[in-house]
């Protein structure tokens, strides 16, 4: 059971360790990298299940009868565009983010921002 | 052209955003994106007239036969909410140029325009879709242009609530990417039709539950029910205000689109509701979330948090309704998602003007605002009557609904707890009413003028809907009643 679901057992534990990566890390950069190893071991998950037993890339060629099912591998086509502009605009957050608060620790951030609150509020 | 109308609505936003790139003057972007909301408006009513005359559109990508092509369906619960969404982005934009004038810089006013068409065009494809993972696509589509939008915020809280945003929402969407693939993989089928007929025969298995919980729980985080909903505040309450507005009258509306569609025309009554106690958890969660929402209303500081907190809230209201899983209780919700958009919609456009205006939202410098915008407090007074549920607004209607849906099944418990959640949030609103009306204004601060007449316009329409249908509700009840009656399986 172990070799047979060995595809299954790895997108288990690569989804538990993004997910545990996002919360319990601090640094943003650190949280973007979990959710990258998140959206990955879903997309073995997808690919995992396209494969045929003995069938080749799904490309069609003249000599070859068996392929993987291709349609699993356009979905994941398309999610791995996604989780490209997700990252690209994940990053580009934190560079403003970093020019705006100086750190990008999440609980630094959280203490500026508190800060500033009591400071609005002695203003007021 | 009259066939091929569930694409137009998606297709004509979509290739309107990057033509914006190309006209580059912010007035002619402006009136090219409200030209282009009109246009989807008008469509989204063509469709209504077509789908309650002949029934379900089913429109086929490319000519493609479902169930390996991909599918647009258009039914009575589809058309209900493109109607809603086009009908309040085409009203925001009105007042969009004057508002970003003074919250988001020059150099970028292009981008927001584009972004915003883009965020319309992913709400309106998660709607008008019949395919699982063309619902994925669009969400994404939508959610990542609603990052970008709320980044552009003025200040730098905005770039950390989007943050967030970011990483509760991916986390969101790959969980109904996961329920799909799993979905996928008993039925072999992606097209929602072909699922519903599908699933029951391996409904009882372990992977079919398994999709659902993740696709349910992805659903939930994105629709901001207690306790996924600690993006909601941060993300709407430091969003430029006019993104605040379409996105307090759309997102979460088309979140409990997507729990709807999912939980009744792709898993089926009997799997949803008795296989797994949805109802008892939907219920309690909603109740949670309206009391704890609440409560945290009362004692915000920023009024634009104050009521991001209250639309937590009716969303739990929602939730409630959606729980009873009778017809009457999904009308109830259904003719929620219409009034909320109003009622929200205006409250968050009044504060958009009083930004503008006074380039700030803190309840402290709301002191004698009434007396200096009347036109404008006036829309977040009647939103706030509509929020509680006063007679002849929309909010009454809807929580009637609801009353006589849950003592109809006689659970008259939740009843009084649903009214006694009305309770706080006459003290919410209270405490905005008391600053602006009854404090007089700072002493050394200049007297404000009422609010631009592109921002009064689209105020003064929605209190008018606010009213309007709180006293003629046939429109909204007979829409919600037909969707409802429609996904029970019962014809009309």
């Amino acid at each position: 059971m172990l070799m047979g679901l060995f595809n299954d057992w790895i997108v288990v534990v690569l989804m538990m360790t993004g997910l545990y990566i996002v919360i319990a890390h601090g640094n943003l950069i650190k949280k973007i990298i979990g959710l990258i190893i998140f959206q990955t071991s879903v997309f073995i998950f997808y690919i995992s299940m396209a494969k045929v037993d003995g069938g080749t890339a799904p490309i069609l060629a003249d000599d070859i009868l068996l392929y993987s099912n291709p349609l699993p591998h356009v979905l994941i086509l398309t999610a791995i565009v996604v989780g490209i502009a997700t990252t690209a605009l994940a990053l580009s957050l934190v560079v403003r983010i970093e020019e705006a608060y100086g750190s990008i620790e999440e609980d630094e951030i959280q203490r500026k921002d508190n800060q500033s609150q009591e400071e609005n509020k002695e203003q007021a | 052209m009259i066939a091929h109308l569930p694409i137009l609505q998606v297709i004509i936003p979509l290739m309107a955003a990057p033509i914006c790139l190309i006209l580059k003057r912010a007035r002619l972007v402006w009136l090219f994106s409200l030209i282009v909301s009109g246009l989807a408006f008008c469509i989204s009513i063509l469709l209504l007239q077509q789908v309650m005359t002949s029934g379900v559109i089913s429109y086929e990508l490319g000519g493609w036969q479902a169930p390996w092509g991909i599918e647009y369906r258009i039914d009575k619960l589809n058309t209900f909410l493109l109607l809603i969404i086009t009908a309040i982005s085409t009203l925001v934009l009105f007042a969009a140029q004057t508002s970003i004038e003074k919250e988001i810089p020059k150099n970028k006013h292009t981008y927001f325009y584009v972004l915003y068409l883009l965020s319309l065009t992913g709400l309106l494809g998660i709607v008008a879709t019949g395919d699982a993972f063309n619902v994925f696509v669009f969400l994404e589509i939508s959610s990542l242009s609603a990052y970008a939008l709320i980044a552009m915020g003025k200040d730098r809280q905005a770039l950390w609530a989007s943050y967030q945003y970011l990483i509760m929402g991916t986390i969101g969407a790959t969980f109904i990417l996961i329920g799909i693939g799993l979905m996928y993989q008993m039925t072999g089928t992606l097209n929602m039709e072909d699922l519903s007929k599908r699933l029951p025969e391996v409904a009882q298995t372990r992977t079919v539950f398994t999709a659902f919980s993740f696709v349910i729980v992805g659903v939930c985080l994105k629709l901001a029910m207690f306790p996924l909903h600690l993006w909601l505040p941060n993300a709407y309450a430091y969003a430029p205000s006019i993104v605040t507005v379409f996105f307090a009258a759309s997102a979460t509306k088309v979140a409990i689109y997507l729990l709807i569609r999912f939980t009744f025309s792709v898993f089926g009554l009997s799997f949803s509701f008795t296989t797994v106690p949805l109802q008892t958890l939907f219920m309690v969660l909603g109740l949670v979330g309206i009391f704890v929402a609440s409560t945290s209303a009362i004692y915000q500081k920023n009024i634009k948090r104050l009521f991001a907190y209250s639309s937590i809230a009716q969303i739990g209201y929602m939730m409630v309704g959606f729980s009873i899983s009778t017809v009457a209780g999904l009308t109830a919700t259904l003719l929620h998602l219409f009034n909320h958009a109003l009622m929200k919609s205006v409250i968050f456009l009044a504060l958009g003007a009083v930004m503008y205006r006074l380039g700030s939202v803190q309840l402290n410098s709301f002191q004698g605002l009434g007396r200096q915008m009347p036109l404008t407090m006036t829309g977040i007074v009647i939103g706030g009557l509509s929020l509680i549920g006063v007679p002849l607004t929309v909010g009454f209607i809807s929580k009637w609904y609801l009353l006589t849906a849950l003592l109809e099944r006689g659970w008259w418990p939740v009843a009084v707890l649903i009214l006694l959640g009305s309770l706080l949030a006459i003290i919410y609103l209270w405490r905005v009413v008391e600053v602006a009306y009854f404090k007089e204004p700072l002493v050394n601060t200049v007297p404000v003028k009422e609010a631009p007449i592109s921002f009064l316009i689209p105020i003064w329409t929605l209190i008018i809907a606010n009213i309007y249908f709180g006293i003629d509700t046939r429109l909204s009840v007979q829409l919600a009643q037909a969707a409802a009656k429609s996904l029970f399986g019962i014809s009309p």
